[in-house]
């Protein structure tokens, strides 16, 4: 248990790590994303502007591209909800086996005799 | 009895979520955009696609009707997906892309199961984020949800009868699962558009723009699936058990 305390502690810092230190190593550098390095190479290699034969099924409906904050807004949320799905998962996994291990014990001292000092250990 | 109705619960509360917000916004990378690739290969992704498809559907009604302790795991590894992809995080060329996270679900139910969830995932990006697109699905669907998952598996299948290191071997699977995804993109743009100076060269020219930036990404994705499936074998070993995974689990 004490091996995987110190092991996760080690991958959640190798993480962080990994994935901040582009910012502050490449200062002033765009980070834009990567689907527009993807056109811009395809452009390069055909020669031309590539002009998609199809739109997409949402700006249709809007008429142009959803605006900038918007996109953040709903970044946030879904991350947020899929780590809400990941928490509860996790809650409900440890408090069962947590109060699972309880109820057991409890069981099987009734079915026995009642003795305080294993109840209070428990 | 209890613990199931409330399993239940958790997983449709989960898959009602998941469905209206599971979409990644703001991501970029991988996806090829709406209507890049010519109809008829649209249409062979598509049709490369839907074995896989076929299958994976089955495998899900198998679990919804006779493993149903299982959902809470699958729930989890469908909401991992869309966790991780919609993490956009800068990389070591100065742009930004994201993880796939399907290396989770491709070593927990294999490729089939995975195949599904992440078609979920591409149908909500294509229609409400404009990412990808409805025309070249079945081309991301290909490289996301069936090419990577089912690398993943292999060398997680493989790791495991050459007896690697369990926690070393996740990390391997996931890592290099998410990064086949991205050769795999290379390959479909690069038949789409060869240039001039051919295929072989074009494959080269789309890997340099994905590659050097999903490296360093395919090593988080992969430190954080091997974070996940700890938490898993620490605190799911019924669950585990019923899909036959080996290792630490203590009887």
């Amino acid at each position: 248990m004490k091996k995987n305390t110190i092991i996760v502690a080690v991958l959640i810092a190798a993480v962080v790590v990994i994935s901040l230190a582009p910012l502050f190593w490449l200062r002033g550098a765009e980070f834009t994303g990567s689907d527009d390095a993807g056109s811009q190479m395809v452009e390069e290699v055909t020669g031309s502007a590539y002009e998609p034969w199809f739109t997409p099924v949402m700006e249709t409906i809007l008429g142009g591209e959803l605006p900038g904050e918007m996109e953040s807004l709903f970044f946030c949320v879904q991350t947020g909800i899929g780590v809400g799905i990941i928490a509860y998962g996790f809650g409900y996994l440890i408090a069962r086996k947590k109060y699972g291990a309880d109820a057991r014990a409890q069981t099987s001292e009734t079915t026995r005799q009642k003795s305080p000092q294993s109840v209070r250990s428990v | 009895m209890n613990h199931v109705k409330s399993e239940r619960i958790a997983l449709t509360l989960a898959c009602v979520l998941a469905f209206v917000f599971a979409f990644p916004y703001n991501v970029s990378a991988m996806h090829i955009m709406e209507g890049y690739l010519p109809l008829a290969q649209c249409v062979i992704w598509d049709a490369a696609a839907l074995p896989f498809l076929a299958v994976g559907v089955v495998r899900v009604r198998h679990v919804l009707q006779s493993q149903r302790r299982l959902l809470i795991l699958l729930a989890m590894s469908g909401a991992f997906i869309f966790v991780i992809s919609s993490l956009k995080i800068p990389s070591v060329t100065g742009s930004c892309s994201h993880m796939t996270g399907t290396g989770l679900a491709a070593i927990l139910f294999g490729p089939a199961i995975t195949c599904v969830l992440g078609l979920i995932v591409l149908i909500f990006q294509a229609i409400l984020l404009a990412h990808g697109g409805l025309t070249t699905l079945g081309a991301n669907t290909f490289s996301m949800a069936i090419a990577g998952p089912l690398f993943a598996w292999f060398l997680y299948k493989l790791g495991k009868s050459l007896k690697i290191n369990r926690k070393v071997n996740v990390f391997i699977a996931a890592a290099i699962g998410d990064l086949l995804t991205y050769c795999v993109t290379s390959l479909q743009l690069a038949t789409a558009f060869p240039g001039e100076s051919g295929v072989t060269a074009s494959i080269a020219k789309f890997l340099g723009v994905f590659a050097p930036t999903q490296i360093p990404l395919a090593i988080v994705e992969g430190l954080l699936t091997v974070l996940i499936i700890m938490g898993m074998e620490s605190f799911a070993e019924p669950e585990l058990r019923e899909l036959r995974w080996e290792g630490e689990i203590k009887a």
